[in-house]
Parts: C-alpha cells; sequence; structure tokens
C-alpha cells in the first residue's frame, strides 16, 4: 500500500508529525510537541503531569537527534545513562530519534537496551473447542519447551475461569513458576486476577490519540488505576501498545505511526508500568504493507526498552502469508533478544489460535530451534524429547481432569485426556456440553473459586508437587518480587527481574552470552544426527558383507587397445561397501564392468591407493589403459570417464550426482567409456541434476568421504583387483 | 534489621522475615500444609500494604520512580475492598462519572488512607472535564 499521511498510513517520521519541543516556564510545561498547554490532549496531559523529568528534559532535550542516535548506538554509553535521558525525551524526540536509526543500529541499540539479562518467550494456548485438557496438555508442553509466560483467551467470554483453571494447572504440571493469563474484557481479567486463577495480565491497551482511546474505553488515568489494583492485589502487568492502531482505528490524526507509538510508550512508562507488549501486534500486517514498516516496529520496540521498560515484542499475529517476510521481520528481536521475543508463539496449530494468530506455530517449534543453533542465539526455547512431551501431556490433561471433577465442573473424560496427550488439534478432541461448561463457569465465578482451590483439589487426587507449584504462584502475589520490570520466575520460585538479574551488556564478551551448558542445551536437537554413530553403523555393515573384490598385486600398465581400466578409491569394498545412494559395490563393479563388456571394451579393475580424488583416480587409470581411457570410481559413488592426455581435473565426462544414480546409470557410462576406448562417436550420458541434493545430502557426503581419506596410502602404487563371481575371475582361475 | 531497598531483593528471598499475607501470615507459611490445615484463605493470599511499599522503595531505588509511585497507589488501595475497586475502575472510564462521583470517590479513598491514589483521581476529574470525558 503506498502512503497515506492523511489517514496516518505511514510508518515513521511523517509529513506531519509534530516538531519535538518542550517548553517551560516556572516549572510548568506550556508547550510541547507543537501543542499549547491549552490544547493538550488526554495524552498530552497524562505525559506532562507525570511522565517527564524536566531537569533531565533540560539536558535531554537540547542534545541532537544524531547526538542521542549515536549514544544509542555506542557500545560505551551504558544503558543506565540512556534512561536517565529518555526521563526527560518528549514523544516528538524520542520517536526523531529512533526513526533516525538504521536496522543494524536499532538492532545493536535493543540488544544494550533490554531490561533482564536474559531473554525469554510466550507462548498462545488456545483451541476452538475450548477444551480444557486440550488446553492443559498444550500449556504443559509449552512450559516444558521453556516458555516461561502463557496467554490463553476465550471464544465465549463465560468460559473465563474454566480456560483459565486449565492454563494453571497445565504450565505448573509442565514446569513451576510459568506465569498464565486470560485475555478478556478489562474487568472480568481483574476478577480472574484477584481470585489467583492467572497470575499476570497483559492487554491493557493504550492509544495514541485521545478519540481511539476513549473508543478503547478507557483514558490514561483509568488504565494507570487498573494497573495500580493489579498490583494491589500482588499480580504482575503489562501495558500493551503497538504501532497501527490508531490508523485502524481511524483517527490517526494524520501522524506517523511510530510517532503515536511513541505517544502510548510514553502513557505507559507515566503510568508507571513495569512493561509493554509492543510491536504493532494485531495491526502488524497493516504496518508491514507501508514502507520501511519492519524497521518502524523495531524502532517501536526500542523506544519500550529506552524507556526502560520489559518488552514482549509481538511477533504473535500472523504478519504475512511469506514465511520469508515474516522471519526477516522477526530477526530484528531476535538476533539482539527481548524479555519475550514473542508475546505469543502458538504452541498449537495455528487453526486452533483463538486470537486470529499464530504467525509461528506448533509445526515451526523445530526451524525455530534450528535457527537458534545455526547463530548460537538464545530465543527462549529449548528442545524437547518426544516422550517427555507425551508424558507431560498426559500429566496435565489427567490433572485438569481431576481439578474439575474436584470442583463440580463438568467432567473431563477419559476419552478427552486421551485426546489431549496424543491429538493433533481440536478437531481430535470429543465434543463437551458447551452449555453446560459456561453454566458451570458462572457459576464457579460466583462461589469464589480460587488458586488456593485448584492446589487443594491437585493435592486431594495426589499430585502434590503441582498443588505446591500452585500454591507457589499464589506466594509470589504475596512477596510482590515479580512486580518489579521484566520478571520472570524459575522452577524454584526464585523471581529474575531486571532488578536482580539486569541487562549490562556492554560490548564484545559481556552481558548474556550462549555459551556452556545452556549453548549444549539449545545445540543438541533430538534431530541432530551422531556423526561418530553414524560411522559406526557404516563400518558394521562393511565388515558384515563378503570381500567383494580380491587384491592381486601392483597393477602395471596394459598393452590390449579394447581395455578400458575401471579404477576405484582407497576404500571402495574395503572399508566402505555402499555409495550414497545405498548401491553396493560389487553390484556397481558389476554393472560397470558389464557395460563396458556391450560396448565392445574389456574391463580391469584396479584400486588407486594415493588419492581420494575422483579426478586422480580416474586419471591415474587412464594412464595404466591399454586404450589411454579409463573410469573412476570414488565409494560415495562419484564417477569419472578419464583419458591420459588430459590434464587430471579435466575429464571426458563427469558423474557427479550420485545419489541419483541407478546400476542403469553405471552400466552406461561402462558403456560410453568403452566407446572412447574403441574411438567411436560417443554421445554423453544425460546429465541429472537435483538442486537440492547438496542440502539433503552434503553431510553424509562428507562423512563417508572422510573415510576414503582415511583410508589413503601416501605414494602407495595401484593395485590389481579381480571382481569375486565375475567373468574375469572365472577366465584366469 | 532495616530494609534495603539495594540488597533486600528479591524481598522473599532475602527478607522473608518482613513478608506476611493481607492478614498478618508470614510468607513461609504460605503453603500447601497450611492451606490443608484449613488455615489460609484465598481473599488474603496476597501482599500487604507493608510489602507493596517496599516493592515501591525498591524500584524507586532502582531510579524507576513512575513504578514506584504505581506501587504506592497499589499499596493504598490493598485495604480497598474487591468490589470497590472494580467500581472505581470503571468510574474513572470515559463517560461514566459525573465531577461530583468522581469527588466522591476521592473522599472514599482518602476514608481508606489512599491519599496519594485519591489525588491521582482529583487530577483525572480536571483533566476530564477540560477534555469533556466526563459524564451527565
Amino acid at each position: 500500500m503506498s502512503p497515506n499521511p492523511a489517514l496516518g498510513l505511514v510508518a515513521a517520521n511523517g509529513p506531519n508529525d509534530p516538531e519535538p519541543e518542550l517548553v517551560v516556564e516556572d516549572g510548568r510545561v506550556v508547550r510541547m510537541d507543537g501543542r499549547d498547554a491549552a490544547d493538550f490532549d488526554i495524552v498530552d496531559r497524562f505525559v506532562v503531569a507525570h511522565g517527564l523529568d524536566l531537569e533531565a528534559a533540560a539536558e535531554a532535550m537540547a542534545l541532537a537527534d544524531e547526538d542521542l542516535g549515536r549514544r544509542l548506538v555506542d557500545v560505551a554509553v551504558p544503558r543506565a545513562e540512556l534512561v536517565r535521558l529518555s526521563r526527560g525525551l518528549t514523544p516528538a524526540k524520542l520517536a526523531r530519534v529512533v526513526g533516525l536509526l538504521e536496522p543494524v543500529e536499532l538492532m545493536f541499540a535493543l540488544k544494550k537496551l533490554r531490561a533482564r539479562r536474559i531473554p525469554a518467550n510466550q507462548a498462545h494456548v488456545t483451541n476452538l473447542k475450548e477444551n480444557p485438557a486440550l488446553l492443559a496438555a498444550d500449556a504443559a508442553e509449552a512450559s516444558l519447551r521453556g516458555f516461561a509466560e502463557i496467554e490463553t483467551t476465550v471464544g465465549v467470554a463465560r468460559y473465563a475461569p474454566l480456560n483459565a483453571i486449565a492454563l494453571l494447572v497445565g504450565s505448573q504440571t509442565g514446569r513451576p513458576g510459568v506465569m498464565t493469563q486470560c485475555a478478556v474484557e478489562e474487568r472480568r481479567n481483574l476478577e480472574l486476577a484477584i481470585r489467583g486463577l492467572v497470575t499476570y495480565a497483559e492487554t491493557l491497551s493504550v492509544y495514541g490519540t485521545e478519540p481511539v482511546f476513549a473508543d478503547g474505553d478507557d483514558t490514561p488515568w483509568s488504565k494507570a488505576f487498573l494497573a495500580s489494583a493489579y498490583a494491589s492485589r500482588g499480580v504482575k502487568v503489562r501495558f500493551t501498545s503497538g504501532t497501527g492502531s490508531e490508523a485502524l482505528m481511524g483517527h490517526a490524526q494524520g501522524c506517523s505511526m511510530l510517532y503515536l507509538e511513541s505517544r502510548c510508550l510514553a502513557v505507559i512508562r507515566a503510568a508507571g508500568s513495569q512493561g509493554v507488549q509492543n510491536g504493532s501486534i494485531s495491526c502488524v500486517a497493516l504496518v508491514l504493507s507501508v514502507p520501511g514498516g519492519t524497521r518502524a516496529i523495531l524502532a517501536e520496540n526500542v523506544l519500550a526498552a529506552w524507556l526502560d521498560l520489559e518488552v514482549a515484542s509481538g511477533n504473535d499475529a500472523i504478519a504475512s502469508h511469506s514465511a520469508i517476510r515474516k522471519t526477516a521481520k522477526l530477526m530484528g528481536q531476535f538476533l539482539p533478544g527481548t524479555d519475550f521475543v514473542t508475546s505469543g508463539t502458538s504452541v498449537m496449530p495455528r487453526a486452533d489460535n483463538t486470537f486470529g494468530g499464530g504467525n509461528y506455530d506448533a509445526d515451526d517449534m523445530d526451524e525455530w530451534l534450528t535457527i537458534q543453533r545455526d547463530w548460537q542465539v538464545d530465543a527462549g526455547l529449548e528442545p524437547v524429547a518426544e516422550d517427555a512431551v507425551s508424558a507431560v501431556r498426559r500429566r496435565a490433561a489427567f490433572a485438569v481432569q481431576a481439578v474439575f471433577d474436584e470442583l463440580g465442573l463438568p467432567a473431563i473424560g477419559d476419552a478427552e485426556v486421551e485426546a489431549a496427550t496424543v491429538g493433533y488439534d481440536s478437531s481430535d478432541m470429543p465434543d463437551r456440553d458447551r452449555a453446560a461448561d459456561v453454566e458451570a463457569a458462572d457459576a464457579a465465578l460466583a462461589r469464589g473459586v480460587s488458586g488456593l482451590d485448584v492446589a487443594l483439589a491437585l493435592d486431594r487426587r495426589g499430585l502434590g508437587d503441582v498443588a505446591e507449584a500452585v500454591v507457589g504462584m499464589q506466594r509470589q502475589r504475596v512477596s510482590g518480587d515479580y512486580l518489579q520490570t521484566a520478571s520472570v520466575i524459575d522452577a524454584a520460585g526464585l523471581v529474575h527481574s531486571a532488578v536482580s538479574d539486569p541487562n549490562l551488556y556492554s560490548g564484545p564478551g559481556t552481558g548474556y552470552r550462549l555459551e556452556g551448558e545452556r549453548w549444549e542445551l539449545l545445540r543438541a536437537l533430538p534431530y541432530e544426527l551422531d556423526t561418530t554413530a553414524a560411522d559406526d553403523a557404516r563400518h558394521d555393515r562393511s565388515r558384515a558383507t563378503d570381500a567383494a573384490v580380491r587384491e592381486l598385486g601392483e597393477a602395471t600398465a596394459g598393452g590390449d587397445p579394447r581395455e578400458v581400466v575401471v579404477a576405484v578409491g582407497p576404500a571402495f569394498a574395503a572399508g566402505l561397501s555402499e555409495t550414497i545412494n545405498g548401491l553396493e559395490h560389487a553390484a556397481v563393479l558389476a554393472a560397470v564392468c558389464d557395460g563396458i563388456r556391450s560396448g565392445g571394451g574389456q574391463p580391469r579393475l584396479v584400486r588407486v591407493r594415493r588419492t581420494a580424488d575422483v579426478a586422480f583416480i580416474a586419471h591415474d587409470g587412464a594412464l595404466l589403459s591399454g586404450s589411454n581411457v579409463g573410469l573412476g570410481l570414488q565409494s560415495k559413488g562419484t564417477a569419472v570417464i578419464h583419458r591420459a592426455d588430459l590434464q587430471p581435473l579435466d575429464n571426458l565426462e563427469l558423474f557427479g550426482m550420485a545419489p541419483l544414480y541407478s546400476l542403469e546409470s553405471y552400466r552406461a557410462m561402462g558403456r560410453n567409456a568403452a566407446g572412447y576406448a574403441l574411438g567411436q562417436r560417443v554421445g554423453p550420458v544425460p546429465t541429472e541434476l537435483d538442486n537440492f541434493a547438496r542440502a539433503k545430502l552434503i553431510v553424509q557426503t562428507t562423512l563417508l568421504h572422510a573415510q576414503e581419506t582415511a583410508a589413503i596410502a601416501p605414494g602407495a602404487a595401484p593395485v590389481e583387483l579381480e571382481l569375486v563371481g565375475s567373468v574375469e575371475q572365472a577366465a584366469t582361475s | 534489621m532495616a530494609f534495603d531497598p539495594t540488597r533486600d531483593y528479591p524481598i522473599g528471598l532475602r527478607r522473608p522475615d518482613l513478608v506476611t499475607t493481607l492478614d498478618g501470615t508470614p510468607l513461609d507459611q504460605v503453603t500447601l500444609a497450611a492451606a490443608r490445615a484449613g488455615s489460609l484463605v484465598a481473599d488474603e493470599i496476597r501482599a500487604s500494604p507493608q510489602t507493596l511499599s517496599r516493592q515501591a522503595d525498591v524500584a524507586r531505588a532502582a531510579g524507576r520512580s513512575q513504578l514506584a509511585e504505581n506501587l504506592v497507589r497499589a499499596a493504598e488501595l490493598a485495604a480497598v475492598p474487591d468490589d470497590e475497586l472494580l467500581e472505581i475502575y470503571t468510574a474513572l472510564r470515559p463517560g461514566r462519572s459525573t465531577a461530583a462521583e468522581l469527588e466522591a470517590w476521592a473522599e472514599r479513598l482518602e476514608s481508606w488512607g489512599a491519599a496519594r491514589t485519591a489525588s491521582f483521581v482529583r487530577e483525572a476529574v480536571d483533566a476530564y472535564a477540560e477534555r469533556g470525558l466526563l459524564g451527565s
């Protein structure tokens, strides 16, 4: 979509964005960012009342945009100093400075500015049937995979308490300490938190213009009060904002998306939130439709971190149909690391994501893990073994079945538990009586079912450890430690936050690095090929086959003008026994010889011992050949037809696609070699190509070839070979 | 020993002696065993005003003045019953309340000792009046 400033459809540095300014008289702000105090809207008023440190402003607003930009990327300027300056910057100034930075600069700034030392990740767990057993099983799997937070929502609003309970039980079954939320209307959400059925909230939404705020049925004051209300009950919250929301809701007032997001973030900091979910969030596809959208979204994450907020950085709503584009966008947060690299990876298949999201889902997990390994970067997920996942899913489904029974909620059947354990998505789940469920949910809320009740229910049914974990989460609300900025809770119940575990990155070798035990964990993917085991297996197979060839003594030059020397590599039928395509060496030799004979030639077998290179093997063979034509064969199946007068790396024909060849292919190679030997006109064997061959087989190729090179005897003369059971052997015996 | 906001965090780990639930149960007694014994009340298992106030100190010591102010308000609101909390939130939403109604809430908050939050609400009244966000 082409930019349209009037509609607010411009990513950053919009033509109507106000000039940054701050005019203070007698300690009062009389003008900010293009407006006089009398014209301040509700956002301006709140920011001025609570979000500006005038002392810092006197210094910070006087700095040139480039100067501030440079400090953001200067490895020697610490985070604390940047945060100090941010306290005095107006929204327009903030937007201007990050709007200046290029992608790599933004990524580097984000790496410096992240609040918590260690990055983490958040999961979405939902399903179309709102089946509690499936919610619990998916929550348990998410926790096992390393997600530190799990978010659910409702298809039907009244399901809220049941979904919350399922997530609470499932998460603590997977790993104690994982925080859970249920995104529903604000008042209902607070009620769940008060009951201890959710342990954090996130969707305290904030908007960059007054009319949109009103449409969102809140003001900065009401939102700030709500945040304090949650905190008064000991519950962690973060606000939510993001580029594009004002344009989507029709009141962008002609301003750029990044500038309006800057106003949101200023409100969020002013309200005293510990953190924000931002990075366009639901509007991502809108922002990605205008030029520079990906860059603006990264800039808003940087802004949030600069304002000393925990950042849960989007990547949850589907950004694009193009996997290439959306992952290019993801790298902006993935590589530097944010407090939560996504604010909702769909642990289940995206068809079950009732947020209408699923930018990354169950089918993408392996790739996510592999990309972590490719880059040696921690983006919050851990490899898991299939049996461990099954076990935890089963236990969680069983646990929530027990809890529902104890609390008098509609029964979860054994068939549901089984289906939740092994099913792919909600279509594998039996249907529930939804009317009974919502009725029971209403009743549960009315009688005040609490997290404590859930713990006691678990305890009565022998799930003591899960019960302890649920009580542990309630204890977090008593100490309030996780109310501090960027908190996550480990399995021992210890809070890691920006206070206790801050990001102190100050250049190479400092800050959080993926190394040591954590790197060993993340790099050992379950589908990683054990190279030593693969080698051993091949050796065992080779020893098991009968000797296919017999060595006869040193090979000498031949005189027969019809002969074609078939020269094989050092480990051919001697340590290795089959090509990369699984063809037995004996069969390959038989086919080649057969082909040579059918072409009117006479095969002679020789082993080259001094090299494993197919060109030199073939050329050595050609030098011995009475016709001056030789055919070289590597153990992996690569072949070359050579002639004595050619340069070693030249050839008559090269057969490099060993994975594609059949015995018929080798027969054809033999026939052609005979043709060259007899001086006939030869049509080359048609070339076959598989562009993916290298990607598929380069690992096996490398391992195979390593064994051939290991069998080299430097400087050794070639030896004559006899193929056991061949025509030639019969002739000489 | 006096509370040191720069050293005594996490409070639950370093100074559990200072942490109780709203009704005075020590943190270390918020256990499954205590729940089994029936000695815990769900509504009380949350931070006391003192704890929230200390968390505000921790935030302030870490340079986060607005988070500290949020937690000071939280400390004040800990004493406010659930349903009134929800009512005040609703009253603060656009077009819900007249200036007089919000002023009444501010006074109610003061009666619970929530002076900073009361002043916060009064601030909202002024802003809403100027921006046409009051109800009728």
